[in-house]
C-alpha cells in the first residue's frame, strides 16, 4: 500500500524533529523521572517543565485536584531556577537523542530575558514561553491575555534570543486568534496551545475549594474539544507553525490536532494516567499511515482546512 | 527492577469493615516492594484520570502483593467491586519507605488508614516491637494479624476499644518506651506522633501524605514543606511520591 519510508519528520522554524509527539510542559519535569518507563529518544521532543531565573517555590498544597475527564492543578510553577536547570536538567538530556525545548517563565520581562539569555549558548533547541499559566499571581498569564503586551514582550524576547521562540497561548481569552496574530507579528517562530482553563472545584465534605489556590488550570481529555477548535482557528489565522496540546490520550486525538492544523503535538496531562501515552500515540500515528497510505505525516497537518 | 506499570490480576478481595477492604494482587511489584513504598492503582473507569496511591500493606513471595485501602470516593468504591481473577492496572513500587533498624526497641503507630503498611514493616523489623494503633471506633482491622509481630495497643476515639483517646494518649497511659519510633496516619497524628518525639528525644520516621498526580516525582502536585532548602527543588519543599512518603521528623515543617 505504501512505497518507502514513512516520513514522520516534521520541521518548525527550522528545527527538524524526528516525529511530532511532544509533551506538554509541567506534565514531564524534564524526563529524569519519565525516563524509568519511557525511552526519550523516541520522543519527538521534551518540553521542560517551566523554568524562571530564580526558584519559585509555587502554591500551596493541596495543588491538584480530579474532575470528570481530567484534573486540575496549581501547582504555581515552582521550579529550582535556571542555574541548576542548565546544571543538572540541561545536563541529564544531553544524552538523549531527542529535540530539547526549553519553557520559560518570569514574573516580569527582565525575568524572562534573564533566562532567554542564560539559555543562549546552551543546547537547547527551541524556547517556549510561558504566557498563558492562569495559577501566579505576577507575571505568566498576565503577558498573554492582552494582544498588545503579548505583542510587547516577544518583540523582546525575539530581540535576545538564539534559539528561535514558541509563544504558548492560554484558551481564557476572548479570541485567542488575536493572541496569535500579535505573537506572529512581533516575530515569534511559532505559537503553542492550549494552556489549561481556569476552574474551580468545591469540596461540598469539607465546605471549601478544592485547591489551596482556590482556582487552578483544567486539563486532560475534558478540554480536548475545545483545543482542536483552538488550534483550527489559529492555524486557519497565523503563517507560522502550530503546536497543538489539549487532552491528548492516545492518537486518534493526536490526528485531531494535526488535521485541524497543529505541525507537532503534546501528550500533557494524560501521561499521569499512563507514562507510556506518548510512545503509544507515536505508534497510533504510525498505523494510522500505514493503514490509509500515508507517505508524509504533513501531507495529514490542516488537511480538514 | 525498577519501577513498572502493569496490568496485574486480582487474587482476593475482602471487606474488613463497612469500608475498608483488602486485596492480594498478583504482580512483580511485590518482589522490590519494601514497607512504606505505595504503588499507583488506576481505575477502569477512564473519566478518572489519575491513579489512587495506596500503601503497600505487605507482599508474600516475589509476585503476591496486598493492598488495604478505604473507600474514599468514586474510584476506591469501583476497587471495592473488582473480584478474583479480575485485571487491575497498578504502577510501583513507588516511594522510599522505612529505613529498617533492628536495634529497637520499636514503636510502630498507624491511625486509620495509616495502619496498613505497619503490617509489613512488623514483618521485616526483628526486634522488640510496640504497635500502637489508633481507630475511630470498635469496627478494628488488622489488629488480629499484627498481634503475631508484636504487643498491640489500641485506641479508640469514642472509647469503645481499648484506650480511650489518640495514639499519643495511648502512648501516655501505658508507659510504653523504644528508641525508635515509625508512624504512618493523618496529620494531626503525624503532628503528635513528632512532638512526642522530639519531646522524648526519640528518633522518629513518619509516612505523610497529600494529593498526587503523577506518583513518580515529576508534577510537582503533592509536595509538603522541608525544613531546609530541598537538594532537588531548590526551595523548602519536598515531594512526597518521590522523596517521601517516609521522612526522618526532622527533615519536615508539619
Amino acid at each position: 500500500m505504501i512505497n518507502g519510508e514513512i516520513n514522520m519528520k516534521v520541521n518548525i522554524a527550522g528545527v527538524e524533529f524526528k516525529n511530532p509527539v511532544m509533551v506538554g510542559s509541567g506534565t514531564f519535569g524534564s524526563g529524569m523521572e519519565y525516563s524509568e518507563f519511557v525511552d526519550l529518544n523516541r520522543l519527538g521532543a521534551v518540553v521542560t517543565k517551566g523554568v524562571a531565573n530564580i526558584p519559585w517555590p509555587g502554591n500551596p498544597t493541596p495543588r491538584v485536584v480530579e474532575t470528570c475527564g481530567g484534573m486540575l492543578n496549581a501547582i504555581g510553577l515552582q521550579n529550582p531556577g535556571i542555574d541548576t536547570f542548565i546544571e543538572r536538567d540541561l545536563e541529564f538530556l544531553k544524552d538523549y537523542d531527542t529535540r530539547v525545548i526549553v519553557n520559560v517563565c518570569g514574573k516580569t520581562v527582565e525575568d524572562y530575558l534573564e533566562v532567554v539569555e542564560r539559555l543562549s549558548d546552551k543546547a537547547v533547541d527551541m524556547l517556549e514561553i510561558n504566557v498563558s499559566c492562569p495559577n501566579v499571581k505576577e507575571g505568566a498569564i498576565a503577558f498573554g491575555q492582552k494582544a498588545d503586551a503579548l505583542y510587547d514582550i516577544t518583540d523582546k524576547i525575539k530581540k535576545v534570543a538564539a534559539q528561535p521562540v514558541i509563544m504558548k497561548l492560554s484558551p481564557n481569552v476572548t479570541d485567542i486568534t488575536e493572541m496569535a496574530k500579535a505573537a506572529e507579528a512581533a516575530g515569534a517562530d511559532a505559537v503553542s496551545l492550549i494552556n489549561t482553563l481556569t476552574a474551580m472545584k468545591i469540596d461540598i465534605h469539607k465546605r471549601t475549594f478544592a485547591l489551596a489556590n482556590k482556582t487552578g488550570g483544567l486539563s486532560g481529555p475534558a478540554i480536548k474539544p475545545v483545543a482542536v477548535r483552538m488550534v483550527y482557528q489559529v492555524a486557519q489565522s497565523v503563517r507560522i507553525p502550530v503546536i497543538g496540546m489539549g487532552g491528548i490520550a492516545n492518537a486518534e486525538d493526536a490526528l485531531e490536532f494535526i488535521m485541524a492544523g497543529a505541525s507537532a503535538v503534546a501528550v500533557g496531562a494524560m501521561n499521569f494516567h499512563d507514562p507510556y501515552t506518548t510512545l503509544k500515540v507515536i505508534d497510533g500515528i504510525k498505523e494510522y499511515m500505514e493503514k490509509y497510505g500515508i507517505n508524509d505525516i504533513n501531507e495529514l497537518t490542516g488537511c480538514v482546512g | 527492577m525498577s519501577k513498572v506499570k502493569e496490568t496485574a490480576v486480582i487474587i482476593s478481595q475482602d471487606k474488613l469493615t463497612e469500608d475498608i477492604y483488602s486485596m492480594w494482587i498478583n504482580t512483580r511489584i511485590a518482589n522490590e516492594a519494601v514497607p512504606g513504598q505505595f504503588v499507583s492503582v488506576y481505575t477502569k473507569d477512564k473519566t478518572r484520570l489519575l491513579p489512587r496511591p495506596i500503601s503497600i500493606c505487605e507482599t508474600w513471595g516475589s509476585h503476591s502483593l496486598r493492598i488495604v485501602y478505604r473507600i474514599a470516593g468514586e474510584g476506591t468504591k469501583e476497587f471495592s467491586t473488582y473480584k478474583a481473577g479480575d485485571s487491575i492496572d497498578i504502577l510501583g513500587p513507588l516511594g522510599n519507605g522505612f529505613p529498617l533498624k533492628n536495634d529497637g526497641p520499636a514503636i510502630l503507630i498507624g491511625g486509620g488508614i495509616g495502619i496498613p503498611p505497619m503490617l509489613e514493616l512488623a514483618k521485616r523489623l526483628d526486634c522488640d516491637k510496640t504497635i500502637v494503633l489508633g481507630y475511630r471506633n470498635a469496627e478494628t482491622f488488622l489488629d488480629k494479624e499484627l498481634e503475631e509481630h508484636g504487643r498491640i495497643v489500641i485506641a479508640t476515639d469514642d472509647g469503645s476499644a481499648g484506650i480511650k483517646g489518640n495514639v499519643i494518649d495511648a502512648i501516655n497511659r501505658t508507659g510504653i518506651s523504644g528508641s525508635i519510633i515509625y508512624a504512618c496516619g493523618p496529620t494531626p497524628m503525624l503532628k503528635g506522633v513528632k512532638a512526642y518525639a522530639l519531646g522524648q528525644g526519640i528518633e522518629a520516621y513518619i509516612s505523610m501524605e497529600e494529593r498526587m498526580a503523577c506518583g513518580v516525582g515529576a508534577c510537582l502536585g503533592c509536595v509538603c514543606e522541608s525544613v531546609k532548602t530541598d537538594d532537588h527543588s531548590k526551595v523548602n519543599n519536598k515531594r512526597i511520591c518521590k522523596d517521601g512518603p517516609v521522612f526522618h521528623v526532622s527533615e519536615v515543617v508539619l
